[in-house]
């Protein structure tokens, strides 16, 4: 198979405007003619279905929470980034875009990210217009913060809620189309599977998480804006319920899965207390624009905090990397906290965690600039550990938290699907091996409101989309297929709950394809996976029926999906010989530990195939051509 | 620690309901109070049992999922917290707790803690939100906004729409949510061209859905775990009351007529 990614070509700044003039349009009276599918209503989804709604098609949204404002983009708290250069610290287009790619360790598309950056501009105008209450100078301009990984001030927030903010903005946008009656809002559906008619997505089955109806929705065109799968490792910073079901059914229905190994350890989260823990907490990464990491310097110093003297702390990212200290990128202050705490020099009762520490910039600032900079996360952090931040450092540790791989899309953001466009985190397009903070809401409204509105009318105009009855023989397999695994789930009535698969599925993942990998550990966990995945399918207990609310249903479907994606994981992971970004693995590392990209042989996107429940998967290669980039050594030193 | 509790238990909308004795044997103090429902839930499915179903999903107090009364308080005794964020450490070894559902005519019980909120959708699609079509926004520093404004929009826009207002107001009004959406929008430049309109429509659509009416209470703001001030229902009041006296839309004279 030859991946096509159909980028333009010409000088970098004149790609997007390029393609754009290139892509065909609908006319007005026949949009509402067409229907699309939009699964999933987050940034990326609200964002794509109120603005195609907007233009005149017909739009269904469908959504496994109760309403479409609770999608897990509400839970980003730090910022949004835009190269306004409002601070004029000469950030610009190009720089945003350098950063990006660069701090994507150089595993991701130029023409893409670039898009993206331009893009970002157009998003905060938007999202102001809207009425997000973004943060304020005194004169009523635009504030900004600085984030990890940037040398410029160009993250634009609200409070500590800024994902809560501009979903809000989208959501109310949404629903503005559906009072229009432009969007159809589905919410508490689930999609359970893809139909494919004649080589192109042209439905979903879903079924209704009430009444447990499943129905077949048909359509011009599937858009899947559902998020990552950072829910493999059990714990994570994603809402509870967060899965990948929806394109993990689809890449066995032939969409190919890209970079499954690219996930990304956020490095400052609430460390965990109790096998019965079920989810960690983030503290935004902005926390480290004032705060200082450290532990003691000597091995198993039980002391309190306030009583181990200066001389005796290691300010260890300060020390290791003095030219962005304390903000390195997410990845390498990951695994210089997971470093020091194997070292034995991990603080808190399991010896897991980091001192965040405000201390100095209390001093320095005063109580009350500290308080309006990030009150709010730090009631969130007293809530939840009973401690509080302003007298006591703050403990934290890596928890699992965004995933750059996902279904594999090209320059139009279609996968290799006819007809099946993915955006937001639920693809693999714009992070390469490691994201930027701040950069997921960048990339889901961009994808929504400014990307597929164009892509989507362009695939329709110019594709032969005949009517397909309900009753098509695709229709009726993919019902087949949904209902025959909800019957087997149900009639198992094994002795062990779908939690605990699911818990144990995420110790193994953590262990050994989390922060750093090993061969001998993944070929470990490639024997483990299957076996426990065997048991799940027998042994595992799902109560009650399929016509009711069922928790323990829906549950089992989604760990059931998982465990076949960290199959995938682990495979892409050992097949990618390298380190590069969050991929860290132990044989490729310098002298000094920093990761070691090898560009000979894997400057490449992996793009894995289904081939079957008995066959192994097939990896294909996207080779990645920098023409306006040099890949360097990443060095935040 | 030991926690005796009497759960509401309600197979669907259509059947009467009930509550059911359970007892949590060893729960830890760090646990949050929807971990310990896990950790309940977990028996009774090894015991053959139906699972308590409930609301939740970020379980870090945003997203607004999650939410039911604790002895007939909102989210429970903590002030300004979901119950998702209350931990275990609140509560004694031997403490009896009351759980039940949002209880409003607006909010239909679906099963067991949880409810149908799609009503609060239904306001929001009557007018909360300003109408900018995607591309037609002006240079965002275009738009000056004083500081102190920006906040003041921002902490009625801090909402998370779980409801609690509404199960704790004596008559399940909806008006502080209500009201948060319409200062939120009507402080801000952008939001001046529908803001009285906006007032109508929400207005219109709260008592459309059943919601009851404000008698000063003050329920709400106590319930609320983001702090939403009742003077939003003041700011509310009084859009709707300027509208309704100079810029009423004539179609929609006979929906406020018959308010």
């Amino acid at each position: 198979m030859r991946l096509d990614p159909r980028v333009p070509s010409g000088p970098l700044e004149y790609r997007w405007t390029k393609c754009k003039n290139e892509l065909q349009l609908v006319a007005p009276a026949n949009r509402r003619k067409y229907t699309l599918i939009v699964v999933g209503s987050g940034l990326a989804g609200a964002s794509a279905a109120a603005t195609l709604g907007e233009l005149g098609y017909n739009v269904r949204c469908f959504c496994y929470q109760d309403s479409p404002r609770r999608a897990h983009s509400i839970a980003a708290q730090g910022g949004i980034n835009a190269a306004k250069n409002y601070q004029n610290d000469n950030d610009s287009v190009w720089r945003l875009f350098y950063d990006t790619i660069k701090g994507g360790d150089f595993r991701a598309r130029e023409s893409n990210v670039y898009r993206l950056a331009e893009l970002s501009m157009n998003i905060i105008d938007q999202c102001v217009a809207q009425g997000v209450p973004f943060a304020r100078e005194y004169g009523g301009l635009l504030a900004n913060r600085s984030f990890g990984g940037a040398l410029v001030s160009r993250t634009f927030y609200a409070r500590g809620q800024t994902g809560q903010q501009l979903l809000l903005g989208a959501y109310q946008a949404l629903q503005r189309q559906v009072a229009a009656g432009t969007v159809q809002m589905f919410p508490r559906t689930e999609m359970l599977d893809l139909i494919v008619v004649d080589g192109k997505a042209r439905g979903i089955v879903t079924r209704d998480l009430e009444t447990g109806k499943i129905d077949v929705h048909l359509g011009h065109a599937v858009i899947l804006a559902t998020g990552g799968y950072a829910n493999v490792f059990y714990l994570s910073t994603n809402a509870k319920n967060s899965n990948a079901t929806a394109i993990w059914r689809s890449y066995k229905r032939g969409a190919l899965f890209a970079n499954p190994c690219f996930t990304q350890i956020h490095p400052t989260c609430i460390p965990a207390t109790g096998e019965y823990q079920s989810k960690l907490t983030l503290m935004s990464e902005s926390l480290r624009n004032d705060g200082r990491i450290w532990v003691p310097k000597n091995k198993g110093d039980k002391r309190p905090p306030n009583e181990i003297p200066e001389e005796e702390r290691d300010y260890y990212l300060e020390r290791m990397y003095p030219s962005y200290g304390n903000l390195a990128p997410r990845d390498i202050a990951s695994r210089a906290a997971k470093r020091v705490c194997d070292e034995g020099r991990g603080v808190g009762p399991t010896g897991y965690g980091v001192y965040l520490d405000f201390s100095d910039a209390i001093k320095r600032l005063g109580r009350k600039v500290i308080e309006d900079r990030y009150g709010n996360l730090f009631e969130m952090y007293e809530r939840i550990t009973g401690e509080n931040p302003y007298e006591v450092p703050m403990r934290i540790y890596p928890a699992s938290h965004y995933t750059m791989g996902g279904l594999w899309v090209d320059y139009h953001l279609m996968s290799t699907i006819p007809g099946l466009f993915v955006i937001g985190e639920a693809n693999f397009s714009d992070h390469g091996a490691n994201r930027l903070g701040a950069s997921a809401l960048m990339q889901g409204l961009a994808d929504g409101y400014f990307i597929v509105p164009y892509t989507v009318p362009h695939y329709l105009a110019t594709t032969k989309l005949d009517p397909v009855p309900e009753d098509h023989p695709a229709c009726r397999e993919a019902v087949e297929n949904v209902r025959s695994m909800i019957k087997r789930l149900l009639s198992i009535n094994g002795r062990r709950t779908v939690d605990s698969f699911h818990r144990q599925l995420g110790q193994i993942v953590w262990e050994y394809c989390g922060m750093s990998r090993n061969a001998q550990g993944l070929k470990k966990a490639l024997e483990l996976i299957p076996a426990l995945r065997e048991e799940f399918w027998e042994n595992v207990r799902v109560p009650g029926s399929d016509e009711e609310v069922n928790q323990s249903l829906e549950k089992a479907g989604r760990v059931a999906d998982f465990l076949e994606l960290a199959e995938l994981m682990c495979l892409d992971a050992l097949a990618r010989e390298e380190s590069c970004g969050a991929h860290f693995r132990e044989e490729y590392q310098t002298p000094d530990g920093e990761a070691l990209r090898d560009d000979e042989r894997f400057c490449h996107v992996a793009a894995w195939e289904y081939q079957g429940p008995d066959r192994p998967p097939v990896r294909h290669q996207e080779e990645l051509v920098f023409e306006f980039v040099t890949p360097t050594v990443r060095s935040y030193k | 620690m030991r926690i005796i509790l009497h759960i509401w238990r309600q197979k669907n909308r259509h059947s009467p309901g009930k509550f059911v004795r359970y007892e949590v044997p060893d729960v830890n103090p760090h646990m949050s109070f929807l971990e310990m429902l896990d950790v309940l839930n977990e028996r009774l499915i090894e015991q053959g049992e139906d699972p308590v179903a409930f609301d939740s999903d970020c379980r870090e107090g945003i997203c607004g999922m999650c939410g039911f009364m604790i002895n007939g308080i909102p989210h429970g005794p903590l002030r300004e917290t979901t119950v998702c964020q209350l931990h275990m450490r609140h509560f004694k070894d031997g403490d009896e707790l009351w759980l039940e559902p949002w209880r409003a005519k607006a909010f239909p019980v679906i099963k067991d803690l949880m409810v149908d909120r799609s009503a609060l959708d239904r306001i929001i699609a009557a007018g909360g939100y300003i109408s900018v079509r995607t591309g037609s926004a002006p240079e965002a520093n275009s738009i000056l906004i004083p500081k102190q404004i920006a906040d003041r929009a921002f902490d009625a826009a801090a909402c998370i729409g779980c409801g609690a207002c509404v199960a704790a107001c004596p008559n399940a009004s909806a008006m502080l949510f209500t009201g948060a959406k319409i200062t939120h929008l009507g402080l801000l430049p952008q939001g001046q061209p529908e803001r009285y309109e906006r007032a109508i429509r929400m207005v219109a659509q709260m008592q459309a859905e059943g919601f009851g009416a404000c008698s000063n209470a003050g329920e709400c703001e106590a319930a609320c775990p983001k702090g939403i001030k009742i003077e939003n229902i003041a700011r509310m009041f009084r859009d709707f009351a300027v509208a309704s006296a100079t810029r009423r839309p004539p179609s929609l004279k006979a929906e406020a007529a018959a308010l």
